[in-house]
């Protein structure tokens, strides 16, 4: 929070509440993650229940300093975040760049909006074997899977974007003699920024989704491969291990995304 | 009386809706002199806007002729809400219109800049548009209009979305900025006392299709601004000449 001057020294107490208010939430968040992560390690050490299904934070974190030591974490984190970041930017620029189009050509917008309802109800992983077999099986159909799930999504929430800049607004561009490209420039565009920042706040999370996915149905590395492998050979500390990591990994990204987002609205 | 500075002969403009085709005005003569302040009132709905839309271009009229006497006529339009742009200072608003033709110079930025200066604005130059009020706000947009010098200015009802009192205030200042800058005006309102307290001259439109009912000039005894006009006895008098004219 911003420390302002206080006018008051009712003000003042104020002010002070509300930081004291911010700071006994965030105590309690991180009193939620320490009490879950005792149970869970307290539940294993006492045998409530069975630590090779349920695995612990301690065999978590041994099987991640196992994965760093023979060298293998970072290949996987890099794996998977490589095509994450790849399908998540892909997927945003080939979007918005759709929305832009479609924005331009009303008509087209008209032919295609059935298409554009259906693509977006339809879940896009139910086409992951159809990638692989045209694409072959291996890191292009990962990426393609992570750009297919955020595209449509980025593409119609930029689209409504650009449909908020009202008539009026656009009326008088016209009275002053701008051509449509000014339009867009000037007042579409602008408007549109709001809602390509939460288009890029969705497709951040659907890309790990298509991602993942895609490294279940085929890959020899990452952590999706991970979770898988670990699932078939009954190494649930693996599991966890990955699901631990992509939790971080993913959080790191959307904030990254809400730090720009803190950036542009400024 | 000056020389005509635009004159609508013979216009008409019929809409096109799935329900069929609306006649929005009916052979219309009309103009506009240098230097002078026209408005337009009429029931609403009757096409006043339109009027203004085929004035400056933005639709091609059905029949008649549009005639400007200047070959190189500047027209600014004014709309009833101010369009100001959001993610744009209220500098960078009124250089929209200079930016958008390609004619932002140094000369020309001096020129908005004493604009800004001059109406009581400078200090909030680098403001953006949610943080003035909304008569600021509209005195924004004629300085963004009047920042393309423009001879001719059409002012599509700019005061009909402000509260009342700012209302009175701002048309007593536009006036003012508009007589300085030694412009002509096209004021449509519904708003008779705007039309009698603001125009030289008041062209009265029937009810659609609009077709230009009566002309009544309106002739102070003495040079007065909006508000002074509205105490002068004579003021009633050609409120109630209009009054009857809508009428009828």
């Amino acid at each position: 929070m911003k420390r302002m001057n206080p006018a008051s020294d009712a003000h003042a107490a104020y002010l002070k509440s509300l930081r004291r208010d911010a700071r006994r939430i965030r105590l309690a968040q991180i009193g939620v993650l320490l009490f879950l992560l005792l149970i869970w390690e307290l539940g294993a050490d006492l045998r409530w229940f069975d630590p090779f299904i349920l695995s612990s934070p301690s065999r978590v974190i041994a099987t991640i300093a196992r994965l760093y030591a023979d060298g293998s974490l970072w290949v996987h984190i890099g794996t998977t975040l490589f095509e994450t970041v790849l399908g998540f930017l892909l997927g945003t620029v080939l979007g918005a760049l759709a929305a832009v189009l479609l924005w331009w050509l009303p008509k087209l917008n008209r032919i295609l909006d059935p298409y554009l309802v259906v693509l977006n109800a339809l879940p896009k992983i139910a086409l992951g074997p159809v990638l692989i077999v045209w694409i072959g099986a291996g890191t292009a159909s990962i990426v393609v899977m992570g750009v297919l799930v955020s595209l449509v999504v980025t593409t119609v929430t930029v689209l409504n974007g650009f449909l908020t800049a009202t008539d009026e607004k656009q009326l008088l561009m016209r009275t002053l003699g701008a051509t449509k490209l000014q339009i867009f420039t000037k007042v579409v565009l602008p408007a549109g920024v709001p809602d390509l920042i939460s288009a890029l706040k969705i497709s951040v999370g659907m890309s790990w989704v298509g991602v993942i996915v895609g490294e279940y149905l085929v890959s020899k590395a990452g952590l999706g491969y991970l979770i898988v492998y670990g699932g078939q050979v009954f190494k649930l500390d693996l599991v966890m291990a990955s699901v631990a990591i992509l939790c971080v990994l993913a959080a790191l990204m959307y904030y990254a995304v809400a730090f720009l987002e803190a950036r542009v609205r400024q | 009386m000056q020389s005509e500075l635009l004159t609508l002969s013979g216009v008409s403009l019929a809409y096109q809706t799935v329900a069929g085709e609306t006649a929005a005005i009916q052979d219309l003569n009309l103009a506009v002199h240098d230097g002078e302040f026209l408005a337009v009132v009429g029931p609403s709905g009757c096409g006043k806007t339109s009027v203004l839309s085929l004035i400056m271009g933005l639709i091609p009229q059905s029949a008649g002729t549009i005639t400007r006497h200047k070959p190189d006529l500047r027209m600014g339009y004014m709309l009833q809400r101010d369009c100001l742009l959001d993610h744009r200072s209220v500098e960078k608003n009124v250089l929209l219109g200079l930016e958008v033709q390609h004619r932002l110079n140094p000369q020309s930025y001096e020129r908005a800049m004493r604009l800004l200066d001059t109406y009581g604005l400078s200090e909030f130059r680098s403001h953006k548009p949610h943080q003035l009020s909304g008569g600021m706000r509209q005195k924004v947009a004629l300085i963004r209009t009047l920042a393309l010098e423009p001879d001719l200015l059409l002012l599509d009802e700019p005061f009909s979305a402000l509260d009342y009192q700012t209302r009175l205030n701002l048309s007593d200042e536009v006036y003012r900025i508009i007589r300085k800058e030694h412009k002509s005006a096209i004021l449509v309102t519904h708003d008779i006392s705007e039309a009698v307290s603001m125009a030289d001259r008041v062209a009265v439109f029937s009810a659609r299709p609009a077709a230009l009912k009566a002309e009544i000039a309106v002739d102070y005894p003495a040079a007065l601004t909006p508000l002074e006009r509205r105490r002068d006895a004579s003021f009633r008098e050609y409120f109630d000449r209009i009054w009857k004219e809508l009428q009828s």
